[in-house]
């Protein structure tokens, strides 16, 4: 059995997942400011009277680190970053404890300018003298060269609680988002631990001595273990959830546009024959562009409970959410409402939903009906053409080669998947306006939960090589390794498989899990006066994320079709 | 949040898969250490900066500047429509106000591919600034246009497409041709009977550094550009002055190339050449980029930078005041030259040897120009190479008169399709291309 649990904003959903059924399901309201009753609740609902040996893993994804960001409720950690030459570092201040140091490295991995000891000396003193225990240390391109930042951790020495080191973070460059991303990172790192380690210890005392997963903003889970090194991870998993729990409906051989319709926003994703498309540099959250590895997932606000209005004698919807729907008590008339008036919904107040639209309906001089049938085709277009803005978006990303600018790939979704809480709805009706093969996500209110209980271990790794210099490195894996002038593409590509299966090993993944893909594998000649002085070799692997095999079968025979509304 | 004071947009192809030969200087890894940089320096999350992927240009794009012989595909590959496309595609975003300026930073370059082309010289097939430019004539209806060429080279082959067009000023900033490739470039070289002035050439002495490129700018591109007012500024923004530059014997830096692209404002920059592929394109590219942006570039310098130790002679700096002069006089002088052929011959000819380095092709070209008082004049060109081909062109340029346009028709018709093996017509005043065969 599997445990998929998913703190949302106002719900935590919880099932328990059997050979091939959902064996329980519960739903709790999500408590903000204590998290972690909402998510013992719903694991002792859930786990009632199980054998604890039947559970073979628990799979948490919460709102805690992106909650901690967008409330500013994490510690403040002190950065500590060499630059060298470029933009001043002054640009990408993080907060009060930000330290701007000598030092530098080129993008050969060249050290241009050492770092001064007794400058970081200073610093850890006076950071020490202030009481900060968290720290970030960042230098630019210490992906293809980490000496730096290594040197000023071990001059910090054993005085902080936690130091994040840049480099082993992300392979990517960009100086600034590695910034941004050691920082959250660091930040994040004591409250996300007091929880786990509360959730842990909870769950042992329980006698439920069961392995526990993070789910990643990837769509892939990683273990408490490893959460640890890398908090950051788990910001903004939310979206990744529910993408993850349509996977299995999705089509095999097209594309597919996943629309998580809530209350507030509505979450766009896209599938590629069931993977899920990822960001090709990094997340951004709070106002931080990262370098954490997430889906490509696009938001707007538009949900059931956006508030409508009439401006300059025209309809709005949201972006605003000032409360629930009328027709459940709340100030607003919403799409909901209208929803209501047109029939469709029915377990709320209908004269409320009614009082909600009618003043719309008399400015615009229009029935009631119409005027609901408005709302509803204006909300289902809005969806659309942000669809349409986010598959342009992907598809105007730049490439580098000749190659791939002829072969002009494009993602073309043939079909949407629809889920939240109007999402028979909108599905019906975005059929009949479009020429999409539109279907909702069968038992669509635990998907996210089922997501999340299902999806497997994700990684990715960069390595680095320079046959001219004589080294190979993967900065994240702390790997660095001499290497010949035979060393080429091929070995570079079978060492990097190497990494990436102990990585995940570590990670808690599974041998079936591994499923290994080649992302971007460059070689050049470096020619130095007509002359090949070596190679430079550029890979990047990665951990196809997806659901874990076993339970990719069975995900499909654990719902029915689930047929649209009025369609027959 | 960094941002932009002006927006501006980037197409960036480094062309990854494609080389002249692997060890040729214009081969994968040239901008390899730039992507790096620009990647790492975080440039393209700034607040302003937004690239584009590039166009490809099309056949009818290069018909409009180039006589391609036999055809286009044989002289170019798919690399140089997209090179010419991201160009393109920047000076479609700058016309559409969509950024203030903008940056193709591609490759293959193409400022040594002049109007007729038999192949490959100087690491250039096809011209794709004057592409770009002539795109951007014929979609949006502007005239006067500027391009200032700052690579190290002569630009001979923009030089040569825009000989006769008196409505663009072509000003090449470049190391003396006695000393370099492609050998010309003089300050007499200053455009032909109907457009004379509208070229300028600044030959620099070897190991010119910061100060006299600047010099150059401020007394006499400035000048000369304030006199002119273009509608819109190119930059053919080659980066072989610098002072690690394998192939040339310049002093330029990075904190030069920067503040020279803040003083001069360019509409469009446009990667030429620059070939120290590790030690300066990295650096060069990002100062041009904020510099664009009006963004702080102060710290942008190269690992090794002493400004001290690349300073230009006292001499050197009294050969380029002396340059300046002569340069500036050949701009003043333009107009009286230009009265002066009018009231001479109605037909000036123009009669040359080209040589094709990298492909080895020596082209002898006869030109024709009618000198008109009324446009740029009807031009014909013959050309032949020393592999035998043997071509006719008529290009009737832009704003040709009713009567240059009757007699370029006429010469395309008359042309004996016994002695060439193609004929063609380049009608720009109906963007049309016509191609006759023996
Ligand atoms: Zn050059
Ligand atoms: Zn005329």
């Amino acid at each position: 059995m599997i445990i998929g649990l998913d703190v949302g904003g106002t719900h935590t959903d919880v099932v328990l997942i059997g050979e091939d059924c959902i064996l329980r399901q519960s739903k709790v309201p999500t408590n903000p400011s204590n998290l972690f009753e909402s998510v013992w609740t719903a694991l002792e609902e859930v786990t009632r009277d199980v054998p604890p040996e039947s559970i073979r893993r628990a799979v948490l994804s919460t709102t805690l680190t992106t909650n901690a960001i967008a409330e500013q409720k994490m510690v403040e950690a002190a950065m500590i970053v060499s630059g060298g030459p470029g933009i001043d570092p002054e640009c990408f201040r993080t907060g009060r404890h930000y330290f701007s140091v000598s030092g530098s490295i080129n993008h050969r991995g060249r050290e241009i300018q050492p770092v001064d000891p007794m400058e970081i000396e200073a610093i850890a003193a006076l950071l020490k003298s202030e009481g900060v225990r968290h720290v970030g240390v960042v230098s630019k391109f210490s992906v293809r060269n980490p000496k730096h930042e290594i040197v000023i951790r071990d001059i910090l020495g054993n005085d902080f609680e936690n130091i994040v080191l840049g480099h082993r973070l992300s392979g990517n460059l960009s100086f600034p988002r590695r910034i941004a991303t050691t920082y959250l990172n660091a930040s994040v790192y004591p409250v996300h631990k007091k929880f786990f380690q509360a959730v842990q210890d909870s769950l042992q005392k329980k006698g439920l001595n069961i392995p526990i997963f993070i789910l990643k903003a990837d769509g892939g889970t990683m273990s408490l273990e490893a959460s640890l090194n890398s908090p950051g991870q788990t910001i903004l998993s939310g979206p990744a959830a529910s993408v993850m729990g349509s996977l299995p409906f999705s089509s095999e051989t097209d594309e597919t546009l996943v629309l998580d319709i809530g209350g507030t926003t509505t979450d766009m994703a896209v599938l590629i024959r069931r993977v899920p498309l990822l960001d090709p540099v990094g997340s951004e959250v709070g106002g931080y562009k990262t370098l954490i590895r997430s889906l490509k997932t696009y938001s707007i606000g538009l949900g059931g409970d956006s508030t409508v209005r009439i401006v300059d004698g025209k309809l709005k919807i949201g972006p605003d959410r000032q409360g629930r729907a009328m027709a459940y008590g709340g100030p607003f008339p919403t799409p909901t409402d209208a929803l209501f008036v047109l029939g469709k919904a029915s377990n709320g107040d209908v004269e409320a939903a009614r009082r909600g639209i009618q003043p719309l309906a008399e400015q615009l001089g229009m029935s009631l009906e119409d005027t609901a049938n408005r709302i509803f085709d204006q909300a289902c277009n809005m969806i659309l053409e942000a669809a349409a803005r986010m598959i342009d978006d992907i598809n105007s990303k730049p490439v580098y080669t000749v190659q791939e600018l002829l072969e002009g790939y494009q993602v073309k979704p043939k079909e949407i998947l629809v889920l939240g809480g109007p999402a028979p709805y909108f599905a019906f009706r975005l059929a009949a306006m479009t020429e999409f093969q539109v279907h909702v996500v069968p038992q669509w209110n635990v998907a996210n939960a089922l997501g999340t209980g299902m999806a497997k271990n994700t990684c990715e790794l960069t390595l680095f090589a320079d046959t001219e210099r004589g080294i190979a490195i993967a900065p994240e894996e702390q790997y660095y390794q001499q290497v010949k002038k035979d060393f080429d593409r091929q070995k570079a590509v079978d060492l990097a498989f190497k990494l990436l299966k102990d990585k995940c090993l570590q990670e808690g993944a599974s041998e079936s899990e591994l499923e290994m893909e080649v992302l971007e594998d460059l070689q050049f000649n470096m020619v130095r006066d007509f002359y090949t002085t070596g190679k430079n070799i550029r890979i990047k692997v990665q951990i196809k994320p997806g659901l874990i095999p076993e339970f990719r079968d069975i995900a499909e025979r654990l719902f029915n079709f689930c047929p649209l509304p009025g369609a027959n | 949040m960094l941002k932009t004071v002006s927006k501006t947009g980037l197409v960036f192809f480094p062309a990854f898969d494609w080389a002249i030969d692997p060890t040729h200087p214009e081969r994968e890894e040239r901008l390899l250490y730039t992507q790096d940089q620009v990647f790492e320096e975080g440039l393209l999350d700034i607040d302003g900066i937004v690239e584009y992927k590039p166009d490809m240009a099309t056949i009818q794009d290069i018909r409009r500047v180039h006589f391609c012989a036999p055809d286009e595909w044989s002289v170019l590959t798919e690399s140089h429509l997209i090179s010419a496309g991201g160009a393109k595609t920047i000076g479609i975003e700058v016309m559409e106000k969509r950024v203030k300026r903008g940056f193709a930073l591609v490759r293959p370059p193409g400022h040594h591919a002049m109007r007729v082309v038999h192949g490959s010289r100087g690491f250039c097939n096809i011209n794709i600034e004057a592409i770009m430019i002539e795109y951007l004539r014929e979609t949006y209806n502007i005239d006067r246009v500027a391009i200032v060429d700052t690579d190290c080279h002569h630009g001979d082959g923009t030089q040569d497409i825009y000989w006769h067009d008196p409505n663009t000023l072509f000003i090449s900033l470049h190391q003396d041709g006695r000393t370099l490739y492609p050998g010309t470039g003089f300050c007499y070289e200053m455009g032909g009977a109907t457009a004379a002035g509208t070229t300028i050439n600044i030959p620099l002495p070897p190991n010119t550094s910061e100060e006299g490129f600047l010099y150059a700018l401020d007394h006499a591109i400035l000048p000369i550009l304030e006199d002119f007012k273009p509608q819109l500024i190119v930059n053919s923004a080659g980066q072989d002055n610098h002072y690690t530059d394998p192939i040339t014997n310049m002093n330029f830096s990075a904190q030069g190339y920067a503040e020279l692209t803040r003083r001069l404002k360019p509409d469009i920059a446009v990667l030429e050449g620059g070939y120290s592929i590790e030690t300066a394109l990295p650096y060069i590219n990002v100062g041009i980029i904020m510099a664009l942006a009006e963004m702080d570039f102060s710290r942008v310098r190269e690992p090794d930078y002493q400004p001290e130790k690349i300073r230009q002679s006292r001499e050197t700096g009294r050969e380029i005041e002396r340059v300046v002069e002569e340069v500036l006089d050949c701009w003043r002088k333009g107009p009286e030259t230009r009265e002066k052929y009018l009231a001479g011959k109605p037909f000036v000819p123009r009669g040359r040897s080209i040589f094709y380095d990298t492909d080895n092709i020596l082209e002898t070209q006869k030109e024709n120009l009618r000198v008109c008082g009324d446009c740029g004049g009807v031009l014909s060109i013959d050309s032949e190479t020393d592999t035998g081909y043997h071509i006719f062109a008529v290009h009737i340029p832009r704003k040709a008169c009713k009567a240059c346009q009757e007699m370029g028709y006429q010469w395309y018709d008359s042309a004996d399709a016994k002695i060439y093996h193609q004929i063609f017509l380049q009608d720009r005043t109906h963007d049309q291309y016509l191609v006759r065969k023996a």
